[in-house]
């Protein structure tokens, strides 16, 4: 091969790579690609072939917020049985049939929830430090009744009953939009998907139900003047 | 779909089959039909179809099934349900081992982080959101779709709008990040010694994003803005005398965030702060050449008593969801606009509402209806005249089981309003998908989009594991179906979230966001409640976008189809005798063949005049219809 065929040979391989560099790359593209863009203004990264999306991890607050939740729920069911025997108000009645079935079953599904990730349903107390027995009282969540405060509400009847029980109800619905702001606000916290729409669920009935019960109050206060 | 009953169907999904000895199955038992009420239909041929991900049974008719385009891989946690990735990532989500999960379930495990959601057009290309990013499909020959571009960018719920070279996207959760990293925000272990970190930071994003898709293949992120509560849906509003800006109405409906985040956002109930970031929309202006710069103009209190004031003015009346009690409305979860007669219907939790957009910048509410058996108004679609507005009830947020023989069938419906010249809503009637799923279904009216048969007010609509359907609401106060799609229950005794998501007509077929499934891709075939001739008619409309929320007026060619769409529907309701019909038939055959619009003419006077004495209104518009076609037909 003289110098002059090597040239030939080289520019018309030269010229085919340029000429059909086009075609090559639309063929390397014809296929789906997976991006993920960038801050705004910063450029658009291609992934990875084969590349499989991520979940957000869940996080012992997490896990605490369910937990603490079911134990916060529990005592509003506990609340909502004593109705039965000590008020014929229609209205507290009507309210605490929705609040204990709503309740029992979100209870059900953060204990589901819990179970699928592999952590029991009940707080490890041991996990709290220090001397821990003034907790097991029950009272250790945000807004739940003391133990006084329930004692009080099981031994009134009638009228004193309705506002005791829609005083402590409010106190204990507060506790639980305490307890949604806290998860929001620790870092980490609240980003799965099921865990996020859960609480914020939590937050939106609880704050509709908080309005209810201060409208019973102001009514049944109203009409003993 | 909202809140509530997501993690209802993604935890008793997730639980049901992981627990054994806990409860029997995921699914909750039907109460009782409450006195006086009617249930749906449990000999319909779409109860008790064969369960199944991807070989579940079907039924359909009027609609084709052409095509499902599974979930790209980067979009679901494993994609052979027996390989390492899915044991990975099931660890990587707590669970010791995949082998807890019956095979089939396992490629829709993760559900909700990985959901599909709705859906916007534009010329060939479908955008289809995610609670993971979004998807691009080339649907320029729809039973061949193909994906062009899987675009990662978590957050939820991925409320997908377009315009032009811009794309718009809802991000509302806490894992939402401005780099559109998957990593959401680690736990951070603080340094001995020293305080834990904020939770407040600024990379993280809730609002909508705007991406720059000029390379299709390069979604580029322009613009991002941020509001208090996320953004759940958005809505592209365009404004007639402006052409240099859009505007994006923001429904946010979860947390506010803390002012340490995003400067001006507080939380509370009216009484206690006035500045509360709840009971209000976010209005977002775009301007075009410089989406970069685009910025929340107006918070405006739509749900305030202009007479005193009051922010929350608006309650729900009491809703069968609530037993009597009323609850105020402090969000809107949707809002469809209505440019050309400068409306738009906010479904708002508890009310339906209408407001006056003649300025985008500064809607005013103008009425507001609740429904005692309405839960949680969800969206809504005007008929495209605009004498109609279908709203839709979300009973139970999506995820739970509303179609059970025992739910009644004016809960989780439709409802069907009259909008008068007065622009106030009046109650006409509710529609209900009518067949019984089963109690692993999730089903509620959800999201759906105009079908342009001219003559006829046609809606396909999602119903989630309902499957879809098309109603016929010309008459508002009888609304029946027409068409119907649908797939047996993802798994035979747990409610695992699926089911269509939103599914809209566009351009000739309609297509389905399934959630656990992928894209499904349809067409209609006629039946008895729909003629050959009124599918074509709806083909003739050409669209060159189309985002559902932002309605627009469909309008027809002078086609000769369209007089026989006309004809048919006549001859349906007949509005014109056998003779007549066969007359106008006859004409128009000859007319295709000869190409001569002469002979029409004399026809096309007839019609006018039939028209005007027509005894019912919708014939006297069809005839009106015809004669406008024949009286300058285009070939």
């Amino acid at each position: 091969m003289n110098a002059m065929t090597r040239g030939i040979l080289f520019r018309t391989v030269f010229f085919l790579f340029f000429a059909l560099f086009p075609a090559f790359a639309a063929l390397a593209q014809s296929g789906p690609v997976v991006v993920r863009p960038g801050a705004p203004g910063q450029p658009t990264e291609v992934l990875a072939e084969g590349t499989r999306p991520r979940a957000v991890e869940v996080t012992a607050k997490d896990v605490e917020f369910m937990q603490g939740m079911i134990m916060h729920h529990a005592q509003a069911v506990e609340m909502t049985a004593l109705i039965e025997e000590r008020t014929d108000n229609a209205d507290l009645r009507l309210l605490g049939a929705r609040i204990s079935q709503t309740q029992a079953a979100e209870i059900e599904q953060m204990k589901r929830w819990l179970a699928v990730r592999g952590f029991p349903a009940e707080m490890d107390m041991s996990s709290m430090g220090g001397d821990h027995s003034h907790h097991m009282g029950g009272h250790m969540m945000p807004g739940m009744l003391t133990k006084a405060q329930m004692d009080r509400l099981r031994r009134s009847k009638g009228k004193e009953f309705d506002r005791l029980f829609l005083e402590g109800m409010i106190q204990h619905h507060k506790g639980a939009l305490v307890m949604v702001d806290d998860l929001f606000g620790t870092p980490g916290a609240g980003q799965d998907a099921e865990l996020f729409n859960f609480a914020t669920d939590i937050d939106t009935s609880q704050r509709g139900e908080i309005r209810i019960m201060r409208e019973m109050l102001e009514r049944s206060a109203g009409k003993k003047e | 779909m909202r809140k509530r009953t997501l993690i209802l169907g993604a935890a008793s999904l997730i639980a049901a089959f992981v627990i054994a000895g806990m409860a029997q199955n995921g699914t909750e038992k039907a109460p009782p039909l409450p006195a006086g009420m009617t249930g749906s239909n449990a000999n319909d041929p779409r109860s008790n179809l064969k369960p199944g991900l991807f070989d579940a049974g079907e039924a359909a008719s009027g609609i084709r099934h052409l095509a499902l385009l599974k979930k790209p891989d980067a979009f679901q946690l494993g994609v052979d349900p027996t390989g390492p990735m899915m044991d990975k990532a099931m660890r990587a989500l707590g669970i010791p081992s995949a082998e807890m999960i019956p095979v089939a379930q396992r490629m829709a495990f993760g559900g909700l982080a990985f959901a599909n959601s709705d859906i916007a057009f534009q010329g060939n290309r479908l955008f289809l959101g995610n609670f993971y990013g979004i998807n691009i499909y080339d649907i320029s020959e729809p039973a061949k779709t193909k994906l062009l571009t899987s675009m990662v960018c978590p957050g939820g719920q991925g409320d997908v709008s377009v315009y032009g070279n811009l794309m718009f996207m809802s991000v509302e959760m806490p894992n939402g990040r401005l780099d559109c990293g998957d990593q959401g925000f680690p736990p951070t272990m603080p340094a001995p010694g020293q305080p834990p970190l904020p939770a407040a930071s600024k990379d993280r994003f809730r609002g909508v994003r705007i991406f720059d898709i000029s390379d299709i293949s390069r979604p580029k992120q322009v613009g991002a803005v941020q509001t208090c509560r996320g953004s759940h849906t958005h809505t592209l509003v365009k404004a007639p005398q402006d052409k240099e800006n859009v505007y994006i109405y923001v429904s946010g409906t979860s947390f506010v965030r803390p002012n340490e985040e995003l400067a001006g956002c507080s939380d509370g109930t009216p009484d206690t702060n006035p500045d509360t970031a709840r009971f209000r929309i976010d209005i977002i202006k775009v301007p075009l050449a410089a989406p970069q710069n685009s910025r929340v103009i107006a918070s405006p209190r739509i749900f305030s008593d202009p007479a005193t004031g009051k922010i929350d003015a608006l309650t729900d009346a009491g809703s069968h969801d609530n037993k009597g009690r009323v609850e105020p409305t402090d969000q809107c979860h949707d809002i469809t606009v209505f440019e050309e007669i400068g409306l738009a219907a906010g479904a708002c939790a508890g009310n339906g509402i209408l407001l006056d957009i003649s300025n985008p910048a500064e809607p005013k509410r103008i009425d507001s209806v609740n429904d005692k058996n309405y839960a949680y108004w969800h969206s809504a679609s005007f008929s495209n005249d605009g004498k109609k507005v279908l709203y839709t009830d979300e009973w139970g947020g999506g995820l739970g089981a509303r179609c059970r023989e025992n739910d009644p069938n004016v809960w989780g419906a439709d409802a069907i309003f009259q909008l008068g010249a007065d622009r106030k809503l009046k109650f006409a009637s509710y529609y209900k998908m009518p067949a019984a799923q089963t109690e692993s279904e999730n089903c509620v009216a959800h999201n759906g989009s105009i079908v342009p048969v001219p003559g006829r007010d046609l809606k396909v609509q999602a119903w989630y594991q309902g499957g879809i359907s098309i109603v016929d609401f010309t008459d508002a106060a009888k609304p029946v179906e027409v068409a119907y799609f649908d797939r047996g229950p993802l798994d035979p005794k747990m409610l695992i979230l699926g089911g269509s998501w939103s599914a809209y007509w566009y351009n000739g077929n309609i297509y389905s966001s399934e959630i656990a499934r992928g894209l499904d891709i349809f067409e209609l075939v006629p039946t008895k409640f729909i003629s050959q001739n009124e599918i074509d008619a709806a083909k003739t409309v050409r669209l060159s976008e189309l985002n559902v929320q932002s309605q627009e007026q469909n309008r027809w060619p002078n086609k000769l189809v369209v007089a026989k769409a006309y004809l048919d529907q006549l001859e349906r309701s007949r509005g014109l005798t056998t003779a007549e019909i066969a007359k106008y038939r006859k004409a128009i055959l000859a007319a295709e063949r000869s190409r001569k619009a002469g002979p029409l003419k004399a026809l096309s006077a007839a019609a006018s005049q039939k028209a005007a004495s027509a005894a019912d209104a919708n014939d006297a518009a069809r005839l009106a219809g015809i004669a406008s076609v024949l009286g300058d037909p285009a070939f």
